[in-house]
């Protein structure tokens, strides 16, 4: 308590400067998400390839991703995009499966009664199939938001500014409380950045509420991979 | 007036389900198409609204080949109901039932009052315009749907056995409210279902269907009950069991009539 007391300032700036660069992924990787998972609904062969290839990134050890990014991209060597670029890519391999899997889970009957009212198909996928597989999408949102905010820590060796500074600066310098702090701090941005998603889904799928339990596979399925992947 | 020339539909994996159909389905009359399944009779109501369009025949609405119509806009001018309802689950009942409208662009408040109205003529309680349609009962989310197929005022309501899945009792409710609004509104009703006894009670017109679209016979219910076509046709309607040859006893001075198993189904009125 007493390190953090006279730390605040510099936790306070970490924390931000985490948020900021969570952000930004998750919400970039969501929106690439849907139409990569549509595409891949489109077509048996595309579902199965693009899933697969997809979920494989997850699978990239995000230290060699970090430090390889400028290679590729031909960013400085120090810049934030690195790690916003390399955690989009996990973003997305986390989310295209679990958005697949909820476009496909709209009830066709539902699908072939919008339809025979007269919905075109670019309507039907705005107005119908995109917000009934809202449930699913958001259950794989908050994984990759959790995952996101986590793996962000790792910005830090690589000189990026997060929350990870403090992992790095207490081990060196042996002290626990730092160390101690980085993981609290972690923890509460997990949680808070959870429950707005929470209450999002709240206000965007009045109709959802205490239903479409079906969402829990798909979402199970996530924590398993995300607890055993990346490191 | 709904008109089948020629009608073949054959699916890519090489299925027939309707060959060389040809039928007219006259205006402002429920005609019902009626048969065991696989007799292709959901694929020719889907052909009216070119969900399904066929392999080679045509359809005319009123003298006007569908096929030169685009489809989404003929499926907002024909009312559609299915089975389980089909409504939107994300979407209130007043907005379900005022879905078509707004496809077509009247203004969302005017639709809804609309919609208000609907919920009155299918014989819901406006209290439930703002529910959500799994905090209805069966029935009543297919009243729901069928104040949908009618919200656009359409000349044409197809119904896809919409009755098949709610109990006897809601569902004795349902073909009577389908009769009173075909009365009141005056709609060219096609009605599909593998219930005989629901074909006869609703149906001006009855079209009983074998495999691949095939005609066995069309008429009214009388007619069908007087001269069955065939034997597939008596044994259909159940013509062959007795259940269709009545006769009359007198009970207590009364008529009362009995099938030929003797079971009493009725009193003759003096």
């Amino acid at each position: 308590m007493k390190w953090l007391e006279s730390n605040f300032e510099l936790v306070w700036q970490l924390t931000l400067a985490h948020i900021a660069l969570s952000v930004p992924p998750i919400v970039i990787g969501f929106l690439i998400s849907i139409p990569i998972a549509w595409v891949a609904n489109r077509y048996r062969v595309s579902r199965g390839t693009i899933l697969v290839v997809l979920g494989l990134l997850y699978t990239i050890p995000s230290l060699p991703l970090f430090i390889f990014m400028p290679i590729v991209l031909g960013t400085p060597l120090l810049s934030s995009v690195n790690v916003s670029v390399a955690l989009t890519i996990y973003a997305v391999a986390l989310m295209v499966r679990t958005a697949a899997d909820g476009l496909e889970s709209v009830d066709k009957d539902t699908l072939l009664a919008a339809s025979a009212m007269g919905y075109s198909a670019w309507q039907r996928f705005w107005r119908v199939e995109l917000p009934l597989s809202g449930p699913v999408l958001l259950s794989g949102l908050r994984v990759v938001s959790a995952s996101t905010v986590s793996l962000a820590t790792i910005g830090s060796v690589v000189g990026v500014t997060s929350l990870g500074y403090l992992f790095i600066n207490g081990f060196q310098r042996n002290i626990a409380a730092e160390v101690i702090t980085g993981i609290v701090a972690v923890l509460v941005i997990a949680v808070v950045f959870d429950l707005i998603l929470v209450l999002l889904g709240r206000v965007v799928l009045p109709w959802s509420r205490r239903e479409r339990t079906g969402s829990t596979r798909a979402s199970r399925r996530q924590a398993a991979l995300l607890s055993g992947g990346v490191s | 007036m709904i008109e089948f020339r020629s009608v073949t539909k054959q699916f890519p994996d090489g299925t027939v389900a309707v060959k060389e159909f040809d039928l007219v389905i006259p205006p402002r009359k429920t005609t019902v198409l009626v048969g065991s399944s696989g007799c292709g009779k959901t694929t020719l109501l889907r052909m009216i609204n070119r969900m399904i369009d066929p392999t080679s025949g045509h359809i005319l609405i009123d003298g006007e080949d569908t096929a030169a119509l685009a489809p989404v806009k003929l499926r907002r001018r024909i009312g559609y109901v299915m089975q389980n309802s089909g409504l939107l689950p994300h979407r209130k009942v007043i907005d379900n039932v005022a879905t078509v409208p707004v496809l077509n662009g009247v203004p969302k408040k005017e639709a809804r009052a609309h919609a208000l109205e609907l919920l009155d003529t299918v014989g819901l309680d406006r209290s439930l315009a703002d529910k959500y349609p799994r905090q209805l009962s069966g029935g009543q989310q297919q009243r729901v749907g069928v104040a949908r197929g009618l919200a656009a005022d359409p000349n044409i309501l197809l119904m896809d056995e919409p009755f098949g899945a709610v109990d006897p009792i809601v569902r004795a409710e349902l073909q009577q409210e389908t009769i009173r609004l075909q009365q009141g509104l005056g709609k060219t009703v096609v009605f599909v279902t593998h219930d005989i006894d629901e074909a006869f009670l609703l149906g001006h017109q009855v079209v009983i269907l074998q495999k691949g679209g095939h005609i066995a016979q069309v008429g009214t219910p009388a007619e069908i009950l007087a001269n069955p076509a065939d034997d597939f046709v008596a044994s259909f309607v159940g013509a062959d069991k007795g259940k269709r040859v009545l006769r009359i006893e007198k009970v207590g001075g009364r008529d009362v009539v009995v099938d030929e198993n003797g079971t009493p189904t009725g009193v003759l009125q003096p």
